[in-house]
């Protein structure tokens, strides 16, 4: 394999060409479903482990919203199965903390970084440019098993005394800088930062691929702007973290030399117990700037893919051409610039100069205009469209929904006057959740149940698939919308009970009210995983003579019901067209795939142009 | 379970077809680079942000500290010259070593170009030896600081004898400087080493690889292209060390 890749290589360096000799490769069972170098099965490692940590995290959820939906009712049988995170059938205060920063860490990183930018920027690079694979395929197995490595790491971590971290997913110094401040900052704190450290790797050298891949690797005919919008927006995924995750490697190496060293980087003027520490010259509010350099390009890399997914899906689904193609490569491009200049939005309340804060909120201000773009370009192209409703296609227009409320209380929170009220209340909590947490999962959902037969050879059970999204779109606005309440009165974040507080815990009864939203979602969640598991070996099949069942324009469709390794059994195809040749087209189909040449009338009118 | 698959390259299989609007993009780099030097162009990047938030961190810490020691006075020593103070004297040996090794590299990939085996591996070594001096350089120097009891969480290079007198309470191991400025020196430049030593044994791979001939077989030393742009990046990175730590 190695070798073929090698000679891709030398090829596309110009010297290869000429001596084409066939390359006979013997697949065995290690090398085809473990250390495996195809994209397409790395794809589906990225997303099985995903779905798993996916599981994980939306259990944690559950168990604390138990405890902040019914504060005072005891539960043995969860203390039966969760041990000592629950003494007396109550969760544990510290259990508490662990969950909900566990909870933050696994969907941000290990489902939405990895299981969705992992899976589809695998799957769909290759397919949709036409290449036989990645730039290097071994590199970006190696990408995958430092993801493994990573979630190894993390998992044991619930296993050691004292728990996982606890210190939120955001790990603020002194916090998680001080074994003494929390059980989970002890060993907990320290698998965190060596997980995190695997990940970055991982993040690192699969976002290598994916750019190296996208600019070199393209089937003749398919330029840059001829790219289908998945291809763009992965590509700038990409970009995203190689530039950003290096600077949390600095923040973190720092915060591992506070912890084991005794260097003062984070620390300052600390008592515990009474106790004065030596630490003394550090900033804790560095730390804040670092972590979020990357915190705050992390969700675009988050939402960015399930942009890109919803783009093309909803156009297939319309039957229309997407509305604004370039507009919508030159918004993502105004996101990903953006994005790397927002970041002390999140640090309104940490003491910084007003002036510096009014410059923070302008940037932040205006990424409203290139979503709103998006916006309005998924919005028109859905306009009159010839709509298919399938699991696909209705994720996606879901999708639209969460991300314009999400987004609108963005621009609230991003008015550094209006954050001084809002910050650390629930309508942070609900604002993120429903514009990088819901809108990245539905993009998600769309992009598993478009691409389900291509990885798998067959379909998913479209009328669990609807089950699936009434259930979770209804669910999720029921769980954030009565947030937003919650948060404009003042209710904090991250607290463990409101009993003692007389002016929140008059919102019990609302709390109940997204707990049960909490636990009905999360049950829908778990039929889509039945649906997935099921549809994997009984789904209606994907045949020969449908080999494009959403009659869509891009690569993938060119290929066999289970594309080989190398993708194409005989030559590439070349491409001539955009991706969205869809209706009105001079062909006179429904659609043009992007690998029919050119009629005569388009042959005419292109070198009218020239 | 054993299955054939037979991979081809696009460049030879496509472009038998009629018309090919826009072909002149097709396939290739919009850099017209290898996907090699672009990943390593995108990883050095990557790496340079990283460096970036070290120096940065430096800078903030220092500012905020209202005395900081002059480094013509902490960097004062040379091995085998007693105690006769020469300020950034070593360091500027260091420097000047770092820059060689990178010249040798320069020299090695031009003679790659050349298919020069002969040549690659001799500029090679030259490079090789430098860094591996640059490393030796690096241990004296924090051997000696180490001596001078300069620690992570402790700074003996103070504003005068009887030490600062800025700091909270009692129970405070006395530092006389602040402390920030042993813990910011040994991370950063421990951090910089660290890419020097990971340098250091790419190269010694690479150079051992030329030794075999396996990219005179290839047909191209493009790979010591690649250990160059990293090799000439950690000398980039050390300049900026340099001034943030010794010049500043």
């Amino acid at each position: 394999m190695e070798q073929t890749i090698e000679k891709i290589a030398t090829a596309d360096h110009g010297h290869g060409i000429g001596h084409h000799e066939e390359h006979h490769h013997v697949e065995t069972f290690i090398n085809k479903y473990i250390f495996s170098q195809d994209h397409k099965m790395i794809a589906r490692q990225f997303l099985f482990t995903g779905m798993i940590w996916a599981i994980i995290g939306g259990l944690f959820s559950v168990l604390f919203r138990v405890q902040l939906g019914w504060p005072d009712a005891t539960f043995p049988a969860l203390e039966q199965l969760f041990g000592n995170w629950f003494t007396d059938g109550k969760l544990d205060p510290n259990a508490y903390y662990m969950l909900v920063t566990m909870h933050g860490t696994i969907m941000v990183f290990f489902v939405l970084t990895a299981g969705l930018s992992g899976t589809f920027a695998n799957f769909l690079i290759p397919l949709q440019i036409g290449a036989r694979d990645m730039a290097s395929g071994f590199i970006n197995m190696l990408s995958y098993w430092f993801f493994f490595a990573s979630s190894v790491v993390m998992f044991s971590s619930f296993f050691v005394s004292g728990g996982a971290a606890s210190g939120g997913w955001t790990i603020y110094p002194p916090l998680s800088a001080l074994p003494q401040a929390s059980p989970g900052s002890g060993a907990g704190m320290t698998l965190w930062l060596i997980s995190m450290t695997l990940f970055i790797g991982s993040t690192l050298m699969g976002g290598l691929n994916y750019v190296s891949t996208v600019l070199n690797l393209r089937t003749k005919g398919m330029d840059l702007f001829r790219m289908p919008l998945t291809v763009w927006a992965l590509f700038f995924t990409a970009i995203i973290g190689i530039l950003s995750f290096p600077v949390l490697v600095s923040g973190v190496v720092l915060l591992v030399f506070d912890r084991t060293l005794g260097t003062s980087f984070y620390l300052s003027d600390i008592y515990i117990a009474g106790k004065a520490l030596s630490n003394s010259g550090g900033s804790p509010i560095l730390f804040q700037h670092l972590f979020w350099f990357l915190g705050h390009p992390e969700v675009y890399i988050v939402i960015l893919p399930a942009m890109g997914m919803v783009s093309e899906i909803l156009a297939t689904n319309s039957r229309k051409p997407i509305f604004g193609y370039k507009a919508m490569v030159f918004s993502i491009l105004g996101i990903t610039i953006l994005g790397f200049i927002v970041w002390a939005h999140h640090m309104f309340m940490s003491g910084m100069n007003p002036f510096i804060g009014s410059v923070f909120t302008l940037f932040t201000l205006l990424i409203a205009i290139p979503s709103a773009v998006k916006v309005f370009n998924w919005l028109t192209t859905l306009w009159r469209g010839n709509i298919r409703l399938n699991s696909a296609s209705l994720f996606s227009i879901g999708f639209v929904s969460v991300f314009i409320s999400g987004g609108v209380t963005g621009i609230w929170l991003g008015n550094a006057i209006i954050d001084v009220q809002l910050h650390d209340t629930y309508f942070v909590v609900a604002h993120f959740h429903i514009v990088m947490g819901i809108a990245a999962f539905f993009g998600m959902f769309a992009g598993v149940y478009h691409w389900f037969p291509k990885m798998f050879g067959r379909f998913m059970n479209e009328t669990l698939g609807y089950v699936h999204f009434f259930v979770s779109f209804i669910g999720s606005y029921i769980i954030f919308w009565p947030m937003h309440y919650l948060g404009m009165s003042g209710v904090p974040r991250r607290y463990y009970s409101f009993k003692e507080f007389q002016a929140f815990s008059q919102y019990d009864d609302l709390n109940k009210i997204i707990s049960m939203g909490a636990i009905m979602v999360f049950i829908a969640q778990l039929l889509f995983v039945a649906n997935f598991v099921y549809s994997i070996y009984r789904g209606r099949k994907m045949t020969k003579d449908n080999l494009n069942p959403w009659q869509s324009n891009t690569l993938e469709w060119t290929t066999d019901v289970e594309p080989g390794h190398g993708n194409w059994k005989g030559a590439i195809p070349t491409v001539y067209r955009w991706a969205y040749d869809y209706s009105k087209n001079p062909t006179g189909a429904d659609f043009t795939p992007q690998n029919v040449p050119l009629t005569e009338e388009e042959l005419a009118n292109e070198s009218k142009k020239h | 379970m054993a299955e054939e698959t037979v991979l081809h390259h696009p460049e030879i299989e496509t472009g038998h077809e009629p018309f090919m609007p826009a072909d002149e993009f097709a396939s290739n780099s919009p850099m017209k680079v290898s996907y090699g030097k672009m990943m390593m162009w995108y990883f050095l990047l990557s790496d340079a942000f990283t460096f970036s938030a070290f120096l940065i961190s430096y800078g903030a810490i220092r500012m905020s500290n209202a005395w900081w020691p002059d480094p013509n006075h902490v960097f004062n020593a040379m091995p085998f010259m007693g105690h006769r103070k020469i300020p950034l004297g070593f360091v500027s040996i260091m420097t000047f070593i770092l820059i060689l090794s990178s010249v040798a590299v320069v020299l090695a990939v031009i003679e790659g170009h050349r298919m020069n085996k002969k040549g690659v591996l001799k500029w090679m070594l030259g490079g090789i030896i430098g860094g591996a001096a640059f490393l030796g350089c690096q241990a004296w120097e924090w051997a000696h600081l180490i001596e001078e009891g300069l620690r992570p969480f402790y700074n003996p290079f103070g504003p005068d004898e009887k030490g600062l007198t800025h700091l909270v309470h009692e129970t405070l191991t006395k530092s006389p400087g602040p402390v920030a400025f042993g813990a910011l020196f040994f991370g950063i430049t421990g951090f910089h080493g660290f890419h020097v030593f990971t340098g250091v044994c790419l190269n010694v791979w690479g150079f051992f690889a030329t030794l075999s001939g396996k990219f005179e077989k290839v047909g191209h030393y493009e790979m010591i292209e690649k250990l160059g742009l990293y090799w000439h990046f950690v000398d980039l990175v050390w300049v900026f060390v340099f001034l943030a730590f010794y010049l500043l």
